[in-house]
């Protein structure tokens, strides 16, 4: 067990390292480089020597990558082209926000979730399935930002019960967040609850077919109790992987939601590190949402071993 | 889908066989009207618009719908139904050549390295892993800004990014297929790595990578309107859905009909192909209730 874990630990540590060397590598391929982004017009001859020379942009790629990912290990992200502020502070605040969003997100929509997924898989096939797993699927493929416009639309302009764009600023207190974080909590909950729905019924059904269960319904025990004892401890494991993809998915692709509700996270950051070509702040952010999907999976494959003791010896085997 | 039904060897017939089984289904009948309906709409919209989707008209801007305009018109005076019916052409012709080419190189090389396994399947794998765990978003960006916003970086550049996922895909259904009898007896014959994956491995894994090929449609369409909508796709005055609901949300408190068309038309073409690849799926015996969100 112990060992399994450390290899899954040693993966992922792996993982990380790889994805670090992409985004250094995918800098690097890129034209231009830190100083041509930002002395613009101005990049030739000895003004741009001097500040590749500032930067130490001269020495080989291999040194500077170790360099910088030695400093991201400790915490130091480095510097951004155009302010010169240190970035690890400039993303903390809006790493908060982000967060905030998504466990809000992840608050109301994973419970939502798993109570649908039981409800359309016991009665599967029944019109409450049919509508939850219609609305699912409406819900999880319209694009983030119809379903947003939809909602606003309604909630913020016609019946003016909520605001519709957030005003706050990057450094203000959680409190303050609400209750202009409403609208964007509903539809990041939306998506999510749709995905883990439909894992949730597929495998409460699956359950419900097995052979366990039917002995169990065989022997007498009450449908509830089969229900409740039986078939859910088993059935909801399966959920734990998609609530982990869905976290990632959330930290990384809310980008569109930030962008709409002018929520100020870390999404809508990198849309304007990107816009400004501000390298270093790409490479950052890149870095950290990478990190974390790493680490949330890591997080629920170690979960699902855990509570499933027939994977443990699964995987040892294999 | 009982094997008797198919005709045999011919695959026309199993494609015929199919496509009822898919159309005998409510969802995949009505996914399937509205991909096909969106189709030739896309095809026909420029004979059948009633404006043209350039012409601006001063005193006619942010009009309500009526007899002339069915849908009004928006800040330029455009008229918002030529526009709407009109907004898909970009985006499917983008995703409709992308699409395949992100299946067929993602799909060769998932087979290949679920052929060949091993040590260089692992160390590919976590490659992919790596690439799959940075946000599609912040992977297109980058590109777009450096290299531009035309469809000559869009194709190769969702054809890229979206083939990468089926690598898994195609890989993890060439690792079911690969440790049965007739490839060992493929390999036992002396069959060369190329004869395999071809007559083997390939119309085994075939199944799986059409229902991956119709879900990539999908988002790579979603793709494609997002970064429309944040400005960094089709550029105006081209119509575009994305754009188009970009450019309306400003005036969505007293002129919603600038909203409405293109959130109709996007939202049917999508649920239109999501639909169609559900009943797919079930049709071929492929469960996807399990696949990830990304």
């Amino acid at each position: 067990m112990l060992q399994m874990f450390l290899r899954r630990l040693f993966l992922g540590a792996i993982t990380v390292a790889i994805v670090s060397m992409i985004i250094f590598a995918g800098v690097e391929i890129l034209p231009g480089d830190a100083c041509t982004a930002f002395l613009e017009r101005e990049a030739q001859g000895r003004v741009l020597e001097n500040c590749r020379e500032e930067l130490d942009l001269n020495r080989p790629a291999v040194v500077r990558y170790l360099d910088w990912a030695s400093d991201a290990l400790r915490g130091d992200l480095g510097v951004s082209a155009n302010g010169q502020r240190s970035i690890a502070e400039m993303v903390g605040a809006r790493l908060q926000n982000s967060l905030l969003l998504a466990a809000c997100a992840l608050i109301v929509g994973v419970p939502t979730a798993i109570f649908l997924g039981v409800v359309s898989g016991l009665w599967r096939d029944r019109p409450v399935d049919l509508i939850l797993s219609t609305g699912a699927i409406f819900a999880m493929t319209i694009p983030e930002f119809v379903s947003a416009t939809v909602l606003i639309l309604v909630f913020s302009v016609w019946l003016g019960w909520l605001p519709g764009i957030v005003l706050t600023s990057a450094n203000a207190p959680a409190s303050e967040f609400f209750p202009e974080i409403i609208l964007p909590v509903v539809v990041l909950a939306m998506v999510m609850t749709a995905h883990i729905l439909r894992t949730v019924r597929s495998s409460v059904i699956e359950v419900m077919n097995s052979d366990y269960v039917q002995m169990a319904t065989l022997k007498g025990v009450p449908y509830w109790r089969i229900v409740f004892r039986h078939a859910l401890p088993n059935a909801l494991l399966p959920a734990i992987n998609v609530v982990a993809l869905t976290i990632a998915w959330l930290l990384g692709g809310v980008v569109v939601i930030e962008v709409v509700f002018n929520y100020p996270g870390l999404g809508r950051m990198m849309i304007d590190a990107i816009s400004d070509r501000d390298l270093p702040v790409v490479q950052a952010i890149a870095l950290i949402v990478a990190t974390v999907y790493v680490g949330v999976n890591l997080t629920a494959d170690l979960l699902t071993m855990v509570a499933n003791p027939r994977l443990r010896t699964l995987y040892t085997r294999k | 889908m009982s094997l008797a039904s198919i005709p045999q060897n011919s695959r026309l017939g199993r494609t015929l066989s199919v496509l009822r089984d898919v159309m005998s289904r409510p969802s995949g009948a009505v996914g399937l009207c509205l991909v096909v309906f969106h189709l030739i709409l896309a095809v026909i919209s420029p004979y059948i618009a009633p404006f043209d989707y350039r012409t601006m008209n001063a005193a006619m801007m942010l009009t309500g719908p009526d007899g002339v305009h069915f849908l009004g018109t928006d800040h330029l005076g455009r008229d918002v139904f030529s526009r709407t019916i009109q907004g898909g052409r970009e985006a499917i012709l983008v995703t409709g050549i992308a699409t395949p080419i992100a299946v067929a190189w993602g799909g060769l090389v998932g087979i290949f390295f679920g052929l060949i396994g091993g040590r260089v399947d692992e160390v590919m794998m976590r490659f992919v892993d790596a690439f799959l765990s940075l946000p599609w978003i912040l992977k297109m960006l980058v590109l777009i800004v450096t290299f531009g916003t035309g469809i000559e970086v869009l194709i190769p550049t969702l054809a890229f990014f979206y083939g990468i996922p089926v690598i898994r895909i195609a890989r993890a259904a060439t690792h079911d297929v690969v440790a049965r009898d007739f490839v060992a007896a493929a390999r036992a014959r002396g069959h060369s790595r190329m004869t395999i994956m071809r007559k083997e491995l390939l119309p085994n894994v075939l199944d799986a990578l059409m229902v991956e090929g119709a879900m990539r449609w999908s988002w790579m369409l979603l793709a494609f309107s997002s970064l429309s909508f944040l400005g960094f796709g089709v550029s105006p005055p081209t119509p575009d859905w994305g754009l188009m609901i970009a450019d309306a949300r400003g005036f969505m408190s007293f002129a919603p009909w600038g909203v409405l068309g293109p959130v109709i038309a996007l939202s049917t073409l999508i649920i239109g192909i999501n639909l169609t690849a559900d009943a797919l799926a079930k049709a071929l015996g492929i469960d996807r209730a399990q696949k990830a969100p990304v």
